[in-house]
């Protein structure tokens, strides 16, 4: 549950399908434009998926679909991709010649 | 409620405000820059912000900005020469652009923007942007005072994002800025003009004349570290190519510099992926640089957040080349591996070009890669490669020739493959001739022809030719 002042993400349509615009790729005017940003709760107390009030870093307020409480990043260096150090190992090769890996 | 009115907030009403919130949230009226004919002046305009070069000096230097660090790449000069015919290639040297603050190039284009709303008095900045342009303004903004708003297109339905644009969000709130994620669609723009409309903001365009203007010390800079250190100018200025504000603002800098360099655009090759499309938008692993922003805004500048696009690449482009994407990712390992630096992949589409482009030159002459920009966790080539595969995409060594954008990414087996391509700029040219001549109510006079020649660095016959297949 979170509470008044948590900070939280939220989640909501800005335009339905029928609502795009015309120059959109087929797949693109299936689905809904939507929106994401972070911000205070104003509700007292709310539960994932309730509809909810924020006011965002620069105090604007907004509203949707809460999604996460104390939200955090995820991003990070991705799976081994072992194909970087083949190209390390042959472009070291190409320039000093010999074994250099 | 605008004084006391119901807004009509929907996607028409919205956008065909959108004169009237620009005006307001720029103070700039671009219909006083339109003339006779299909003419529009764009000196005018690059002149009427109020501030000249040196102004733009002042205010990057007051703000951390810019006077970035030239290298050059001699490990990397002397693969090249490997694979070059005798006497042959350039030597080759980047612009440390991921110096600035925010690292990248785009703290130029955002420090006069946010220091003229600051002056105007505006409270906050708003930019329309998934790169690195979000960073600096948010950077810009937190240094200057001002509250900053970025509008980012972000995931596609799935909700899946992609890692670049994930890490730039994420560098942007810690910059202090609110960060309004999209998905997948050219509306960004409705959404923008409404943070514009609710705010009072001011726009901070990508495509301002006071953004474009920041870039032109880039350009003067580089004429003048060359003729300081080596006593002569570079032979060619290779500029990453989207919204064409790097390379416009570039050249026009080069020239004020006096520097008499070929200015050669570089774009990753895109072909075949629409930029508007839900499905395809993850199966691209470069979201700035490439042709699906290169070209159509080279060959129709005025259809992004301001009426008339400071940022015209056209008028300087000498040459425009397009590079794999497999090959940019080749080159920004080459520079890590090979330089000891490592940067992010996206930054270093004009060093990709220029390495190919320098094994045609000889060996006394200068090539400059004329940016680099951060790197660090899912801007980086490793998640963005591993973000590819995971998307289905296939990692291939062989010839990059065979890369097919959004099926694979193709490694040069060796150095040698790696090439510049030409793009066929006269096809652009006459793309954008056509595109604004059949703007015209009346016949076409000769003030429109002049007119045209200055917006494709082409010249009156070539201009009544394309004119004639109307």
């Amino acid at each position: 549950m979170a509470k008044k002042n948590d900070w939280v993400r939220i989640h909501r349509n800005v335009l339905e399908p029928e609502q795009r615009t015309g120059k959109l790729p087929e797949d693109t005017k299936q689905v809904p434009l939507e929106m994401w940003v972070k911000g205070r709760l104003q509700n007292d107390t709310a539960e994932i998926g309730d509809e909810v009030t924020i006011v965002t870093s620069v105090g604007r307020t907004e509203h949707g679909k809460l999604i996460e409480v104390n939200p955090c990043y995820e991003l990070n260096y991705g799976a081994f991709v072992p194909e970087i150090l083949e190209m390390e190992n042959r472009l070291r090769s190409a320039l000093f010649g010999g074994d250099q890996a | 409620m605008i004084n006391g009115m119901i807004v009509d907030k929907s996607y028409q009403a919205v956008t065909g405000r959108k004169g009237e919130i620009i005006n307001k949230a720029m103070g700039v009226d671009y219909s006083k820059y339109e003339r006779d004919g299909i003419v529009f002046d764009y000196e005018a305009l690059m002149n009427d912000t109020g501030y000249t070069l040196e102004d733009h000096i002042r205010i990057q230097r007051e703000h951390n900005v810019g006077n970035t660090p030239v290298f050059e790449l001699k490990n990397l000069t002397a693969l090249a020469r490997k694979y070059a015919a005798p006497g042959k290639g350039a030597r080759i040297f980047v612009k440390d652009e991921a110096s600035n603050p925010a690292g990248s190039f785009k703290e130029r284009r955002a420090a006069a923007s946010v220091y003229h709303a600051k002056k105007m008095g505006y409270k906050g900045v708003i930019a329309a942007t998934s790169g690195n342009y979000g960073a600096a303004v948010a950077s810009q903004a937190a240094m200057q005072g001002l509250k900053c708003i970025i509008v980012q297109e972000c995931y596609d339905s799935k909700a899946s994002g992609q890692p670049e644009i994930i890490e730039k969000a994420r560098k942007c709130e810690a910059l202090g800025a609110e960060v309004l994620q999209l998905s997948v669609g050219p509306e960004l723009f409705y959404e923008v003009l409404m943070m514009l409309e609710e705010t009072g903001y001011f726009n901070a365009s990508l495509y301002s004349a006071f953004g474009i203007g920041g870039v032109e010390t880039l350009g003067w800079e580089l004429g003048h570290q060359f003729m300081d250190r080596y006593g002569r100018h570079p032979d060619v200025v290779v500029c990453a190519n989207a919204g064409g504000g790097n390379l416009t603002g570039t050249a026009r800098g080069l020239i004020k510099a006096g520097c008499p360099a070929q200015v050669v655009a570089a774009s990753v090759d895109l072909k075949g992926l629409s930029m508007a499309s839900d499905k395809q938008f993850n199966r691209k692993s470069f979201t700035t640089a490439h042709t699906g922003f290169g070209v159509p805004y080279a060959t129709d500048p005025d259809h992004s957040d301001v009426p008339r696009s400071a940022a015209r690449p056209l008028r300087y482009m000498d040459r425009y080349v397009t590079v794999k994407q497999g090959e940019v990712f080749y080159i920004t390992e080459a520079l890590a591996t090979l330089e000891g630096m490592e940067k992010g992949p996206a930054g270093n589409t004009s060093l990709a070009a220029a390495f190919s482009l320098a094994q045609e030159m000889d060996q006394d002459q200068i090539i400059v890669a004329q940016e680099t920009e951060y790197t660090g966790a899912g801007k980086h080539i490793q998640p963005q490669l591993a973000f590819a595969r995971q998307n289905g995409i296939e990692l291939l060594f062989g010839n990059p020739e065979d890369e097919i954008p959004g099926t694979n990414i193709v490694f040069p087996a060796d150095p040698g493959l790696l090439k510049a391509r030409d793009a066929d700029l006269d096809h652009m040219r006459a793309s954008l001739i056509r595109r604004q001549a059949s703007h015209a109510a009346g016949p076409i006079t000769d003030a429109d022809v002049a007119y045209l020649v200055e917006e494709t660095k082409s010249n009156e016959a070539f201009v009544r030719k394309v004119l004639e297949t109307l």
